[in-house]
């Protein structure tokens, strides 16, 4: 990854300068099986092409959703998550898009 | 062998330079460049090839080809073709056994051929199998490169600099200077990034030519044009990533638009001997003898597609050469060529059937265009096949390409790919030594993509990468199989696109360090520092770390906490907010009451602790572990930007210093530097109230992760030294001490307290890490609740228990749990407690032997050891000293 990336607050950054925390997740609504809550824990689409994924600005400490296309990192979007415009495509609040739980080196 | 002095020339004759090779002393002048002063000290091979050892001499001149590929300074692989001159350098041949001149390897020439073909080696040594180590280590110093001095061990110093410029034009040629200077007098700002020591590019091989490109390079230096020479650029990323390596100097250079002005690329012909010393490209010749007044030869003939040959042949008569032949293909191509030598050395070529003594011979292939940049950029690569070279096409919108780069190379004759089939090798990859017949032979074994053959013979996988093979071994692929160059495609440009050292490119060790407002306290008080996170901490101030513990029991111990995360939570949801987040509750927390909490994923794990004050209503203080206090803040803000709750974070880490104070002295000295209530009723374990220390406003935060009464006081952090030192002054006579890191980790594991990371991994979860009461299983929802719920119901594995050693064995951390002869856990943690007297630990066992008195073996040295569960805390295990 080379490129620059718009964060909404900061403008143009190099990628150095954020941190990409990988593509969105939807939370389950309701308690979910064991198959069920290990596919939102760790299953991903790793899609080749364009998708949406969380990113963290170091500059202004901020988070912000993009679509990125995997194959050329061309980032086409950026945006800061909107309560609940954003949030709501495609699931029902309070849940809605969450963070995906990635390895957050501690 | 040099010339009269010519006006154009780049050596300075007044000032001599002198450097050893292979022990002899070599002079040259100033604006030499290593091979020129060996070239004209009469040095004719350069290198020995890489599988047959053959002789080879310059070729390319131009910093293409590995031709040149020399030892520097005990640097391996060294064009000294581009190299300047410099006093005292110590220049060796490489992959010899013996000298340049004399190689006792060159044998594989002579028996090669035939029982080397692509992959022999594998197909040859293959039995027996136990002896493949062995011809490996034999086959390995047979072929390569240069070898690195494993004792040479060199100190140098790399850096990355950032750059942001409107256009950065690669290549220093006319056409590069021509676009940096219209581009510049826009009012763009401009980098040129030349590979040669000065900008010009082959103008400067031209003997008026390096009048104009003297005059260019003044006026787009003028006109503001920054020109990097010799700085290569490595690649060409997304949006106008230009990293560029320029001395010991990484540029990453950003600019808005990329202008390739490469030139081309002189492709060889290939014919038999083609390598021979002596067989050089137009622009070589022309460079040596118009840069460095050096005569290459006495009687030469010229083989050229276009003109660039011609102009050789005239400044090779104008050298005083004779030439013997010039043979434009344009006009007339001979059927057949094949390049006859003595001992490596050409003495002539076959022309059809005729034979034309020479000792130079100048071949000028194809004008490749020098595409790879652009191709890395994302460019197509079409083959002209009128012109017999590959023109890049459809390139990316930022990326432009200018000049020779972008295909105007005039009209070349297309040579047959190969020239003559009889005689000697005939060589497509020099740096790999692929000849003809190898490539077809990999085709003929069924190697019949390009790629794949690539693998298979490494052609275009050497030091050039692939620059003067490329093109030629397409078009024998074409020819052998019938299908045509576009079919075949190109094979993928990858960077770096010249090689460039690894120290470059892992850059400058920046090891980044935090300090806390006391680190220098520290130092003066004798503190060994060690490192925990970014962090510096003081690991004791002694030899002795049980005695620095057993002060804090029997008096008084400061300790600098400065490093635990510092979050202000801060609005009218923020209990709520805790409440999702956390397993535990804190909306129900009273004001001025501290309770410990622990966050953990939706997959169950642990991921950092640390304690939660209520300040007011709306606000909490949350602390984390020390290395934890970035990602928790992540953590917070990214759940807060999905759940969009009526909440602000700000993380105080730096902001504040904090010191804990703990021992059965503290409430003392507590009293003794404020005026505020430090009783047992006016700051009760787990209060949290707003003081003042010394005059400093403190948040005073009555906890005890080390066991003994104590107080956490955290306060602005530019008062860290003078509130440190007024609790050493008022508390000497209490027998205050500072205690550092190693004495905390006993007085911890006394009371039983858990490191996060330590005692616990990824595979932890909240109740087998025995923290049960924690989880709050009657809120509707918390991150992690679903996985702790579902652990509950599979029924618990494993246990994090304490334990005790009985006969005082010491096992590591990290030791073994061995039930009934069978891994079953581990030790995370191990001291010695003076104050108990005993070799405590925590570790992970099978959950059925978490019970008072379970008994389970560690392996410590050649032996098993038995060691006694421990439920709970060993030291004051019902909190008296605590709460007292």
């Amino acid at each position: 990854m080379a490129m620059l990336v718009t964060c909404p607050n900061c403008g143009p950054r190099e990628v150095e300068e954020l941190r990409c925390a990988g593509e969105v997740t939807h939370r389950p609504q309701h308690a979910p099986s064991v198959r069920e809550l290990n596919e939102y824990v760790y299953f991903r689409g790793n899609v080749a092409g364009v998708h949406r994924e969380w990113w963290f600005c170091r500059a202004c400490e901020d988070w912000f959703l993009a679509e990125r296309d995997t194959v050329t990192n061309e980032v086409s979007r950026t945006w800061l998550p909107e309560a609940p415009a954003e949030s709501t495509a495609g699931v029902s609040p309070p849940a809605g898009v969450t963070p995906p739980d990635v390895d957050i080196p501690l | 062998m040099r010339l009269e002095p010519q006006p154009h020339e780049r050596i300075d004759r007044a000032r001599s330079v002198t450097f050893t090779f292979q022990g002899r002393i070599v002079e040259g002048f100033e604006g030499d460049t290593l091979a020129s002063a060996l070239f004209a000290s009469g040095q004719r091979i350069f290198s020995r090839s890489f599988k047959y050892h053959r002789r080879r001499g310059l070729l390319c001149c131009s910093g293409h080809c590995a031709n040149c590929q020399m030892t520097v300074d005990g640097i391996p692989n060294v064009r000294v073709c581009t190299t300047p001159i410099r006093q005292g350098a110590s220049v060796k041949g490489q992959n010899v056994v013996g000298s340049l001149q004399r190689d006792l390897m060159a044998v594989t020439d002579k028996l090669g051929g035939p029982f080397t073909p692509p992959g022999f080696y594998y197909k040859t040594f293959i039995r027996p199998r136990k002896l493949w180590p062995l011809y490996e280590k034999v086959l390995r110093n047979a072929a390569g490169l240069g070898k690195l001095d494993k004792h040479g061990a060199r100190e140098e110093r790399f850096d990355v600099e950032y750059r942001h410029v409107d256009t950065v034009v690669v290549g220093g040629g006319q056409a590069g200077l021509e676009a940096a200077l219209d581009a510049a007098r826009q009012g763009r700002s401009v980098i040129v990034v030349e590979e040669g020591p000065e900008a010009g590019g082959s103008l400067l091989a031209d003997r008026e030519g390096a009048a104009v490109a003297r005059e260019l390079a003044a006026q787009a230096r003028q006109a503001g044009v920054e020109i990097l020479a010799p700085a290569i650029a490595i690649g060409l990323f997304e949006q106008g990533l230009v990293p560029v390596a320029h001395g010991n100097l990484l540029l990453k250079i950003r600019a808005h638009d990329v202008v390739v002005a490469g030139g081309i690329v002189e492709q060889p012909l290939v014919f038999p001997g083609n390598d021979l010393v002596g067989v050089m490209l137009p622009d070589a010749v022309r460079r040596l003898v118009n840069y460095w007044s050096i005569r290459p030869g006495e009687r030469a003939v010229v083989l050229t597609v276009d003109d660039r040959g011609l102009r050789a042949a005239e400044d090779l008569e104008e050298a005083g050469v004779q030439v013997a032949e010039v043979v434009d293909f344009r006009r007339h191509a001979p059927g057949i060529v094949s390049a006859v030598g003595h001992k490596g050395f050409v003495t002539g070529v076959q022309l059809d059937l005729r034979t034309v003594k020479c000792d130079l011979l100048v071949m000028g292939g194809s004008p490749q265009p020098n595409y790879k940049l652009l191709a890395q950029a994302g460019a197509r690569v079409e083959f002209d096949a009128s012109r017999g070279i590959f023109v890049p096409t459809d390139l990316p919108a930022y990326v432009q390409a200018v000049g020779a780069a972008a295909g105007d190379v005039g009209d070349p004759a297309v040579p047959e790919p190969v020239l003559g089939s009889y005689g000697g090798k005939s060589f497509v990859c020099f740096c790999e030594d692929q000849s003809v017949k190898d490539l077809r032979y990999a085709i003929a074994e069924g190697f019949d993509s390009i790629e794949l053959s690539k693998r298979y013979t490494t052609v275009t996988m050497g030091p050039c990468q692939g620059r003067l093979c490329h093109v030629n071994s397409i078009r024998l692929f074409a020819s052998t199989t019938g299908l045509d160059e576009n079919t075949i495609g190109t094979t993928t440009a990858r960077p770096p696109h010249t090689p460039v050292p690894l120290g470059l490119l892992a850059g400058p060790p920046h090891e980044p360090a935090k300090r806390t407002s006391l680190h220098h306290r520290h130092k003066d008080l004798g503190g060994t520092m060690m490192w925990t996170g970014a962090w510096r901490r003081p690991h004791s101030y002694g030899p002795n770390a049980g005695e620095e513990a057993q002060n804090v029991h029997r008096a008084l111990g400061l300790i600098d906490v400065s490093t635990l995360g510092k979050i202000l939570v801060v609005g009218p949801e923020a209990g709520a907010f805790l409440d999702r987040i956390y397993p535990n509750r804190f909306s129900d927390l009273k004001v001025g009451r501290i309770r410990y909490g622990v966050i953990t994923s939706d997959g169950g794990r642990i991921m950092d602790d640390g304690t939660v004050a209520r300040l007011d209503e709306e606000q909490f203080y949350v602390t984390t572990t020390s290395t934890g206090a970035d990602a928790v803040y992540q953590w917070l803000t990214w759940w807060n930007a999905v759940w969009h709750m009526n909440v602000q974070f700000s993380n105080v880490t730096g902001a504040l210093a904090a010191v804990n104070v703990a021992g059965p002295h503290s409430r003392t000295l507590m009293e003794r530097v404020s005026s505020d209530d430090f009783s047992n009723e006016g700051l009760s374990y787990l209060d949290a109230r707003h003081v003042t220390v010394a005059g400093v406003p403190t948040l005073a935060l009555r906890i005890g992760f080390v066991g003994e009464l104590g107080y956490e006081l955290h306060f602005p952090s530019p008062h860290g030294e003078f509130v440190w030192d007024t609790l050493l002054e008022l508390g000497a006579d209490l027998g205050v001490r500072p205690f550092g890191l190693e004495p905390q980790r006993i007085l911890r594991l006394e009371k039983g307290h858990v490191i996060i990371g330590q005692d616990t991994d990824s595979e932890s979860n909240l109740l087998e890490a025995a923290m049960p009461w924690l989880v709050k299983s009657d809120k509707p929802d918390f991150v992690g609740k679903w996985a702790v719920e579902q652990v509950a119901e599979r029924g618990l594995r494993w246990m994090l228990v304490g334990f005790e050693s009985p006969r005082g064995a010491m096992p590591l951390e990290g030791g073994q749990v061995v039930v009934d002869g069978r891994s079953s856990g581990r030790v995370t943690s191990v001291r010695r407690s003076a104050e108990l007297g005993k070799v405590i630990g925590l570790a992970v066992v099978p959950a059925e032997l978490a019970v008072d008195g379970g008994r389970f073996d560690v392996r410590v040295g050649d032996s098993l050891e038995s060691m006694v569960v421990h439920l709970g805390a060993f030291f004051d295990p019902a909190g008296e000293k605590l709460k007292a």
